[in-house]
C-alpha cells in the first residue's frame, strides 16, 4: 500500500456562530487507528468532513499525504440500481485491485440499493470505502445500524486495513473494540 | 481525470436519458416540445400564414420552456446522494464534472428536440427553408440553454424552493437566446444566428465555473 499519513493543526471549527472545538491537532501515520469521541453535536461529523477537505476549517491547517476514502451518512450509491452496478461505477473511476474485505453483500448484489436496510446499506458503504484502494479511510459512525456480527466484522476490516499499512480515522459515540487505537475526546477541545 | 470523467458521463447519460431517482428523462421536454406545438394551431385557428409567421417563435418558447421542466433534477438528486462529495474526494473538480453533466444534458434534450422539430414544423406550417433555420438555431442555442439549465440547478440544489425558483433565475438568463433564435426567422435575420452561437458560447464558458462555486459553497 502506498505510502499515507495525515496531519491536522490547531484545528478549530464554527458552525454558524458556534465554535464547536478548537485547538486540535494530531497525526496519524500508515497502520494506525484514530477514534474521533464525544456526543452528539460535539463536531465529530464536522471535522471528518474538514479532515476530507470537503469543509475549510474555521482556523488550522490539514495536511495529507495519499488518497482518502469516506463513508458519511450519504451512501452515494445510486438507490434505482443494483447493489451490484452501483458498487461498479465507483470501481470504474477508482479502478483499483480486488480487496478480500467480505461484508456479506454476495447474495444483495442483484437488489436494488434503496431496498436495502440501514445495516445493508452501511455495510454497503463501507464495501465501496474498501474496494477504493485509497489508504486512508474516514469513518463517520461505521458501526451504527450494524449488528453484532457485521460489527466484529466490519473492525476486523478495519484492523486488516491497518495491518496492511493503512490509516483509519474512526468518527463514533460507540466503544471500539479495536485494539492499539489512540482516542481523542472531543470535549477537550470545547472552547 | 478524463479516464475517471468517462464514467461519470455514461452514468450523467443514462439517467438524464431514460431517467430515474425522480428525473423524468428525456421523453418528458420532448413531449412538452411537441405538446405546445401541437395545441398552438387550436388556439389560433388554423390559418397557414398566421401560423406560418408566428411559428417559428412558438418553437421557440417551447424549447425554452422544455428546457426549464428538468431543472430540479439535474444537479440536486448528486448532491443529496454525497456523490459530488465522493467526486472531490477523488481529486476531480467540479468544473469539469459540471462540464460533462452539460454535455449529457445537451444530447439528452437538446438533441431530441432537434429530432422533433420537424413535426413542429409540420404542425404549425413552417417551409422548408424555414425549418433549416430553425434546426440551425437550436444547434446553435440549445448548448446555450443545456448551459444555462445546469448553472442554474447547481446554484439551487439543496434550497428547498429549489425548482420553482430554478425557472424563474432561468427564464432572464435564457432571454438573449430566445430573442436571437426567433429572430433569426425574420427576414433578413441571419445574423441572429452568429448571435445565438455566441451567446451560446458565453454560457458554455461561465456555467462550468459558476456552477462549481455553487457546489463547493453549499457544502458549507
Amino acid at each position: 500500500m502506498q505510502e499515507c499519513g495525515l496531519v491536522a493543526t490547531d484545528i478549530a471549527c464554527r458552525r454558524g456562530d458556534r465554535l464547536l472545538f478548537r485547538g486540535l491537532s494530531f497525526d496519524l501515520s500508515g497502520g494506525e487507528v484514530v477514534h474521533l469521541a464525544g456526543p452528539n453535536g460535539i463536531g465529530k461529523s464536522s471535522l471528518i468532513r474538514i479532515l476530507a477537505g470537503l469543509l475549510r476549517p474555521f482556523m488550522g491547517t490539514v495536511e495529507r499525504q495519499g488518497g482518502l476514502a469516506l463513508s458519511d451518512e450519504r451512501l452515494a450509491l445510486d438507490g434505482h440500481e443494483p447493489l451490484e452496478n452501483a458498487l461498479a461505477f465507483w470501481q470504474r473511476i477508482d479502478r483499483a485491485p480486488q480487496g478480500n474485505a467480505d461484508f456479506g453483500l454476495a447474495d444483495l448484489l442483484d437488489v436494488p440499493v434503496r431496498y436495502l436496510s440501514t445495516g445493508q446499506r452501511k455495510r454497503a458503504a463501507l464495501a465501496r470505502v474498501a474496494a477504493s484502494g485509497a489508504p486512508i479511510w474516514l469513518l463517520d459512525e461505521p458501526l451504527n445500524g450494524l449488528d453484532t456480527h457485521w460489527s466484529c466484522i466490519a473492525q476486523a476490516a478495519i484492523k486488516a486495513h491497518c495491518n496492511a499499512g493503512g490509516a483509519v480515522i474512526i468518527a463514533s459515540h460507540q466503544p471500539l473494540s479495536l485494539e492499539a487505537v489512540k482516542v481523542i475526546e472531543l470535549l477537550d477541545f470545547q472552547p | 481525470m478524463i479516464a475517471k470523467l468517462i464514467p461519470i458521463f455514461f452514468r450523467d447519460l443514462v439517467l438524464l436519458t431514460r431517467g430515474a431517482q425522480g428525473r423524468g428523462g428525456a421523453v418528458l421536454p420532448l413531449l412538452f416540445f411537441l405538446a405546445v406545438a401541437m395545441l398552438f394551431p387550436f388556439a389560433v385557428g388554423p390559418d397557414a400564414r398566421l401560423l406560418a409567421r408566428t411559428g417559428a417563435g412558438v418553437i421557440w418558447v417551447a424549447a425554452l420552456l422544455a428546457a426549464i421542466l428538468p431543472l430540479d433534477r439535474l444537479v440536486e438528486p448528486d448532491v443529496e446522494a454525497g456523490m459530488f462529495d465522493q467526486w472531490a474526494l477523488r481529486g476531480i473538480a467540479e468544473e469539469a464534472l459540471l462540464l460533462v453533466r452539460i454535455l449529457a444534458h445537451w444530447l439528452s434534450f437538446g438533441v431530441p428536440l432537434m429530432l422533433a422539430a420537424p413535426i413542429s414544423a409540420g404542425l404549425l406550417g413552417l417551409d422548408g427553408q424555414q425549418l433549416w433555420t430553425v434546426e440551425v438555431g437550436l444547434l446553435l442555442g440549445t448548448p446555450g440553454l443545456a448551459a444555462i439549465g445546469v448553472t442554474i440547478a447547481a446554484l439551487t440544489a439543496g434550497l428547498r424552493a429549489g425548482s420553482a425558483l430554478g425557472g424563474l433565475l432561468a427564464i432572464p438568463l435564457a432571454v438573449p437566446l430566445l430573442i436571437f433564435g426567433a429572430g433569426s426567422l425574420q427576414p433578413g435575420g441571419e445574423g441572429g444566428l452568429l448571435l445565438l452561437g455566441a451567446c451560446s458560447l458565453v454560457a458554455l464558458a461561465v456555467a462550468p465555473f459558476a456552477g462549481g462555486a455553487a457546489i463547493r459553497a453549499g457544502r458549507e
